[in-house]
């Protein structure tokens, strides 16, 4: 009890550099979780993927479709229980600037494929009977304020013209990665208006998506859909939904691992500045730890005071760091918008940041407490603070 | 005064080692002090006085030679046991009191009992019979820097004495007070030996605070030249 009074008492004897610290801490901390926040949302595609869900895609490139007479072919598959395709729209709904995922699907097998999408059965239903209809999920029906039977216009850029949908379904994600932030509508609606205007444009799909048996089969069940397709005009490439997602990260590694990188120095140049604020304060304090030993304490419990102190400061200034993490998320992710769909803090970052916090604590302390806990008691009291 | 003695130091020597070299401190010490005895380490600066002084009181080591106190030779005591053997029996009185500055008067006299088995109860008793003693009850939970530098030694006194030891060291303690503070400081250091039959060994450059002491030891480069009595 007197060992955690008397840090209590030390931690807050400068209360302008104790004050300080913790500030340095709180940013850093914060600054930190921030930085691993947006890398886990670089990565929430691939977290949210099922290992029970293939993509086949062009070998030659995402941006080449694929014939839909490949879809009775997939089907017959050994390993594969459904299958869907989705086209990427890339339309604009309004300007530029709101940017979300749209994609027509083949909307009754897509549903099937993705249950992380919850509808109402009312609102599956009117969605599966309205071609023109649309889903969407809950965070882009908030960023809109859409309710359902408002019309959706976008104006299509791979597709030319202004395609109107019915907002028939509103989907919240079954877990907390799911993402939240697309459009689906029907395939056949748009392919009926590309048949008759564009017809060679008709009748081809971006992806596929094939709904497995056993996520052991993966591989296998790759291997056999690709050798199917082997010389064909339109080779195949089928992988997991996590490495098709991870193909897309890829793209932007470089940026992650600078981001981690930065992320980590942080943290080190608070350990410096803390590590000084110890050492100052361990310099100051010499003579009273070599009163404490003079008076029989033990090299031990000066030791307990530094880094008791340390870790009393560390934690303070990062737990309100962390704490402060999750408005900072928060208001981030409503500017992000659909950018970066899943945008919240994991409980690993959490834990990271928490992490960071005692090392930091530990390693300031280190070197001061194993100096004070040597030093000669008649030199220590010659000193001045 | 008068038996074996209290304090027993035969043939002490202290050397510093500077870049190789042993820088004699002191040269064949011998010395005793009885129990209830007052005496003054005297001499010119770099005599080695201090260095006699931590030596009695267990905060450095000789190079050679025996100091034994109460019968226990502490010089042939490792870190750990020194440690115990100087929050038993030894009560130190520094000239710059050493008080720590986040505790009260109250907690800063208690400091040595957290060292023992006593319970809080019983510490609290002790303490504040001790700061009865100095003349201090009503500053008991005042800090260090709201008390003046004659109350700040009288806690330090109190300090010393909480654990009851048999040894108390004092390190020019009046030498950071005014003259009249001074005195009442020597007073109360006069009473310890009196009433209480503590023995004290004090460095000192005053010859008013020496004059207190039962006895004067001078020392010059190291080696012990004169004892009188004061």
């Amino acid at each position: 009890m007197f060992l955690l009074k008397l840090l209590l008492l030390n931690a807050f004897r400068h209360k302008l550099r104790t004050g300080l610290t913790i500030v340095g801490l709180v940013v850093a901390v914060g600054s930190f979780g921030l930085l691993r926040t947006l890398i886990d949302a670089w990565y929430a595609g691939v977290e949210a993927s099922s290992s029970t869900r293939l993509i086949t895609r062009s070998a030659v490139s995402l941006t080449f479709p694929l014939p839909l007479s490949y879809a009775q072919r997939l089907k017959s598959v050994d390993g594969v229980t459904t299958i869907s395709w989705a086209n990427w729209f890339g339309g604009v709904y309004q300007t530029e600037r709101n940017f979300f995922p749209q994609f027509a699907v083949e909307p009754g097998t897509y549903l099937t494929l993705y249950p992380e999408y919850r509808l109402s059965n009312d609102e599956k239903q009117a969605f599966l009977r309205d071609r023109q209809g649309a889903i969407v999920g809950r965070k882009l029906a908030n960023t809109y304020g859409w309710k359902i039977g408002d019309q959706i216009p976008l104006r299509g850029t791979i597709y030319p013209g202004t395609w109107t949908f019915t907002l028939r379904g509103i989907w919240d994600g079954a877990e907390a990665k799911t993402d939240e932030s697309q459009m689906l509508f029907h395939w056949e609606y748009i392919n009926e208006s590309l048949r008759q205007k564009y017809g060679a444009r008709a009748d081809v799909v971006g992806v596929y998506v094939l709904g497995i048996d056993e996520p052991q089969n993966a591989a296998l069940i790759s291997q056999r859909v690709d050798t199917q397709f082997r010389n064909s005009q339109a080779e195949t490439m089928t992988e997991t939904e996590a490495a098709f997602q991870l193909s897309f990260v890829s793209m932007s590694e470089a940026i992650l691992v600078a981001i981690e990188a930065v992320s980590y120095i942080i943290i080190v140049i608070i350990m410096a500045v803390m590590a000084n604020t110890m050492t100052m304060t361990a310099r100051e304090r010499m003579a009273e730890y070599a009163t404490l030993k003079a008076l029989g304490f033990s090299p031990g419990f000066v030791v307990r005071l530094l880094f008791g102190e340390s870790l009393l400061i560390a934690l303070i200034g990062g737990g309100l760091g962390l704490l402060l993490t999750f408005p900072a998320v928060a208001a981030i992710a409503g500017a992000l918008g659909s950018f970066l769909p899943v945008f919240q803090v994991q409980g690993s970052t959490v834990a990271l940041q928490c992490g960071a916090a005692l090392v930091v604590g530990v390693v300031a302390a280190a070197w001061p407490a194993w100096r004070m806990s040597r030093i000669d008691i008649v030199q220590g009291l010659r000193h001045i603070g | 005064m008068s038996g074996a003695p209290l304090i027993r130091i035969r043939a002490l020597s202290k050397a510093y080692q500077r870049g190789g070299q042993a820088i004699p401190v002191l040269l064949d010490i011998n010395l005793d002090v009885q129990a209830g005895e007052f005496i003054a380490l005297m001499g010119p600066s770099g005599s080695g006085k201090s260095t006699l002084l931590n030596l009695i009181a267990g905060i450095d080591q000789p190079s050679s030679g025996t100091i034994e106190i109460a019968g226990v030779d502490i010089a042939t005591l490792g870190e750990g046991r020194l440690a115990d053997w100087r929050a038993a029996n030894v009560g130190f009185i520094f000239q710059f009191y050493n008080l720590l500055p986040v505790l009260t008067a109250f907690e800063n006299v208690e400091l040595p009992l957290l060292l023992t088995n006593l319970s809080a109860r019983e510490r609290a008793q002790r303490v504040s019979a001790l700061l009865a003693l100095v003349g201090l009850t009503d500053r008991s939970d005042h800090r260090p820097n709201e008390l003046s530098g004659g109350q700040q030694q009288r806690v330090a006194i109190a300090r010393a004495l909480v654990t009851d030891p048999h040894l108390i060291v004092a390190d020019e303690p009046t030498g950071d007070l005014d003259r009249a503070t001074g005195e009442e400081v020597l007073h109360l250091m006069d009473r310890l030996v009196r009433e209480l039959g503590k023995t004290i060994v004090m460095v000192t450059h005053d010859p008013k605070a020496a004059a207190r002491a039962h006895r004067m030891v001078h020392l010059e480069k190291g080696v012990l030249v004169d004892e009188m009595p004061a």
